[in-house]
């Protein structure tokens, strides 16, 4: 099936070919019949990259190692679960799930526009199909996914073991659901540029599409985050690791252009900033995706090291040039169709919001490239760490939160300082209860995060107010009671509450890690069983040593060395933590003839201990004491230098029982976290707004009336 | 196998090219379409213009908008919900 599969690929990048030409002749000869046919190459692409991603899970599901990327990324012992995610582990196969995803986003945005927009969709059809023929080239000339072998080695390299986690199966197709899903609007704004209709109806035609990008991009960010939290061992969720940034990077511009062009609907303004955003956007999209598989820079993401770099600069760089080249040229049409009424005014808050969103994330990126910056300016490579950004984050983020508390109560246009009180006054009154709370009761020794806990609140009053207001006035028009009269709001208005529900989220999710970054107690101690530690009041008693070897039928997949902690506080019980450092053996020293040496020159993992609650994490994870370990391997491979393999796992048996049994000290990271649970439960209200936003209104297609406009409007409105 | 790849190569090949050949055998049939792409772009800018109108009701309800903007406000976006079916039905009768 190889075969077949590599024949998708070369049909599809026929295809992509075909589609384009066929999308720019019809345009520019306005030969219907043949955009139509471009836009149905872009359904063949579809159907042809699905083939594909089946013949290769299917591979990899039966483990067929005659495919070199399934001998190199998964093994038979991979549990199925993980099987299915090798896939996209392995650069090949996240290509392939990158053209995958964009020829199913593309398919879907051009079937519900096939009707409208008839101007800029063939456009569009050629830049997503460029998109696919890039990828699509990639794939056939640089990194195959169905190269094989003759003869099949009889078991694979297996999955790197940090990536059996359970959000590795969500975050990648998440992530690359974003990045995928951000070509759209991009695609589209290059569409409305070129025929220089320029007003609101390619935003509203891919409106959803943007903020599903938007949706998917942070819930990958968040699942990464959440998978560094409890698989990486650091005690962290967030590193600001290069690869985590490029996530971040088209995330933050994105939500700025999701706010900025309500101003562009409402009002026929920033045009040039609007599409300036999403073509920044798209562009920063092709840098992540660039960034996850190049290793040009040093990241936690190692594994996806690669050699794509030159074409996906030459991507990036038509990628800019093309737009800047575009809004120059189109600097009439995008001229504003109102001024700004007034500083006190929405439109002047997401202008704002929009002004910290984009220097966030220059901030990020300065970071971010920063080594190479430094590498090609002084010859060096130089990093900036976590403290750099903090510095400048953390004051754009008080006054984002602050911004996003604003943004829903003050008016269009201009507001008057009457409804400026009325509207402020509880949620200020809230914000300040909150700070007189905090410093009654002693939290004051960081100021950012005991401010960002009152602009919480203040979010938080200011969406509360918002909500009973609404449901007052929807009672006030029907006869509903409380909870049908919210369900109602909501439902008819979605995309304001939806939004509302999202600020909430990240009000919470920011409280969640002001709290866990500033007032976290962390120690890394050395331990003994039988010994004590204390943190943030806590006291950790390492009571005894754990050791165990996992096998998949008769091969050894890993040796565990762990540790039972007991919890107490003031003298009482709290909890009990159990972590493990686990060791995944190296097939190539097994090859050479030494099992031990086999287990600890290969992959390692952290299992973390932690007691997560709402109030609190406690966190913990073990790493046996690097020198008496090697004086044990060592020790251990001298013993079976020349003895049979068999004799060589009695020995790691040995091992195991000597390590249970013996008062040998480890090296503990002990964490006592406040409010971590915080940023889980801010992200789930995050993407429960998300959902209300993303929801399709109700269909108004079947309405339809015969009477003077004026009624008809009002007819049609009472209709929603 | 041999024989079943090429095999499915070709069926694959044969989809591709009657999905994409479709509208060029269908031929110039696809052009009284045009309308009816007018009025999809006309009925999205209504719905669009209906949101913004129910938008301004709301704030007025929740006092972000005053009586007195809103009003203007109102008119306005009415007047253009107005026009916008003033081109569609201008567009059923041509």
């Amino acid at each position: 099936m190889a075969t077949v599969g590599q024949a998708c690929l070369i049909l599809a990048l026929l295809t992509c070919a075909y589609g384009i030409g066929a999308s720019l002749y019809g345009a520019s000869a306005r030969r219907r019949d043949w955009v139509d046919s471009g836009r149905r190459a872009v359904y063949a692409l579809a159907v042809l990259a699905t083939a594909a991603f089946v013949i290769l899970e299917t591979a990899f599901l039966r483990s067929d190692f005659h495919y070199t990327v399934v001998a190199t990324h998964s093994s038979t012992t991979t549990p199925t679960f993980y099987k299915a995610a090798a896939a996209w582990s392995s650069q090949e196969g996240s290509l392939l799930l990158w053209v995958w995803l964009l020829s199913l986003w593309s398919s879907l945005v051009l079937f519900l526009v096939r009707r409208r927009l008839r101007d800029v969709a063939p456009y569009a059809t050629a830049v997503l199909l460029g998109f696919g023929a890039f990828f699509t080239a990639l794939l056939i000339f640089s990194a195959t996914p169905f190269e094989t072998v003759a003869a099949a080695p009889p078991e694979g390299t297996g999955l790197n073991p940090l990536l059996r986690h359970p959000s590795m199966m969500i975050h990648p197709p998440m992530l690359y659901s974003g990045y995928t899903l951000w070509a759209i609007p991009f695609a589209f704004a290059i569409g409305a540029l070129v025929v220089r209709r320029v007003d609101a109806d390619w935003i509203r035609a891919t409106r959803r599409f943007a903020l599903a990008a938007w949706f998917f991009l942070g819930i990958g960010i968040l699942l990464g985050a959440r998978w560094s939290y409890a698989e990486l061992g650091w005690g962290g969720y967030w590193a600001w690791d290069p690869v985590e940034n490029a996530s971040l990077l088209p995330w933050l511009t994105g939500t700025a252009f999701l706010h900025s062009v309500m101003v562009q609907e409402k009002r026929g303004m920033l045009k040039v900033w609007n599409v300036s955003l999403i073509l920044t956007t798209g562009t920063l999209a092709i840098l992540g995706t660039f960034l996850v598989r190049s290793g040009i820079l040093d990241s936690i993401h190692a594994f996806g090291a690669s050699t794509l770099g030159v074409p996906f600069v030459s991507l990036i760089g038509l990628m800019i040039a093309g737009s800047v080249a575009l809004i120059v040229t189109r600097r009439d049409s995008l001229r504003s169709e109102h001024r700004l009424d007034s500083l006190l005014s929405r439109e002047a808050v997401f202008l704002g919001n929009n002004l910290v969103l984009v220097g966030l994330a220059f901030v990020v990126f300065w970071g971010t490239f920063f080594p190479l910056i430094s590498e090609a300016v002084t010859g060096t490579k130089a990093a900036v760490g976590p403290p750099w950004f903090d510095r400048y984050t953390v004051p754009l983020a008080l006054v984002l939160v602050l911004l996003s508390g604003i943004g829903p109560v003050i008016a269009w246009r201009r507001a008057t300082w009457a409804n400026a009180r009325r509207n402020f006054l509880w949620p200020v009154v809230a914000a300040v209860l909150t700070l007189a709370l905090l410093v009654a009761f002693g939290v004051t020794s960081n100021v950012a995060a005991v401010t960002m806990f009152a602009l919480g609140a203040f979010v938080v009053a200011v969406v509360g107010q918002e909500l009973g207001r609404g449901v007052s006035a929807r009672r006030a028009m029907a006869d509903e009671g409380p909870a049908r009269a919210l369900v109602s709001l909501v439902r008819r208005n979605r995309r304001r509450y939806g939004g509302y529900t999202v600020h909430v989220g990240m009000a919470v999710l920011f409280v969640g890690v002001a709290a866990s970054t500033a007032f976290q107690h962390a120690r890394d101690v050395r331990l003994s069983p039988g010994q004590t530690a204390t943190i943030g009041g806590y006291q950790i008693t390492y009571q005894q040593a754990t050791s165990r070897a996992d096998y998949r039928g008769t091969r050894l997949e890993r040796v565990a060395l762990g540790a039972v902690l007991d919890v107490k506080r003031k003298g009482r019980h709290v909890t009990t933590l159990r972590t493990e450092r686990g060791y995944y053996p190296a097939t190539a020293a097994f090859a050479s003839g030494s099992v031990v040496q086999g287990i600890f020159d290969g992959d390692a993992t952290s299992e973390v201990g932690m007691k997560a609650g709402l109030t609190r994490d406690l966190w913990t994870a073990i790493r046996p004491d690097p020198e008496y370990l090697q004086k044990v391997i060592d020790a251990l491979v001298a013993k079976t230098k020349n003895q049979p393999i068999d004799q060589q796992f009695r020995v790691v048996g040995n091992l195991l029982g000597t390590y249970r049994q013996g008062a040998f000290p480890a090296q503990f990271r002990l964490i006592s976290s406040p409010l971590v649970t915080w940023i889980w439960l801010g992200g789930i209200i995050v993407f429960a707004g998300g959902l209300i936003a993303l929801w399709p209104a109700p269909d108004a297609s079947g309405r339809r009336a015969t009477a003077g406009y004026a009624g008809r409007v009002a007819r049609e409105l009472g209709r929603a | 196998m041999d024989v079943l790849a090429p095999l499915l190569v070709i069926v694959l090949l044969g989809v591709v090219v009657w999905l994409v050949s479709g509208p060029l055998r269908a031929g110039a049939a696809a052009t009284e379409e045009a309308d009816t792409a007018r009025r999809e772009d006309l009925e999205a800018a209504k719905e669009a213009k209906y949101r913004e109108i129910r938008d301004a009701e709301l704030d007025r309800r929740t006092g972000k908008l005053s009586e007195a903007d809103w009003r203007v406000v109102d008119r306005e976006l009415r007047a253009e919900a107005m026009e916008l079916l003033r081109r569609l039905d201008e567009l059923g009768s041509e």
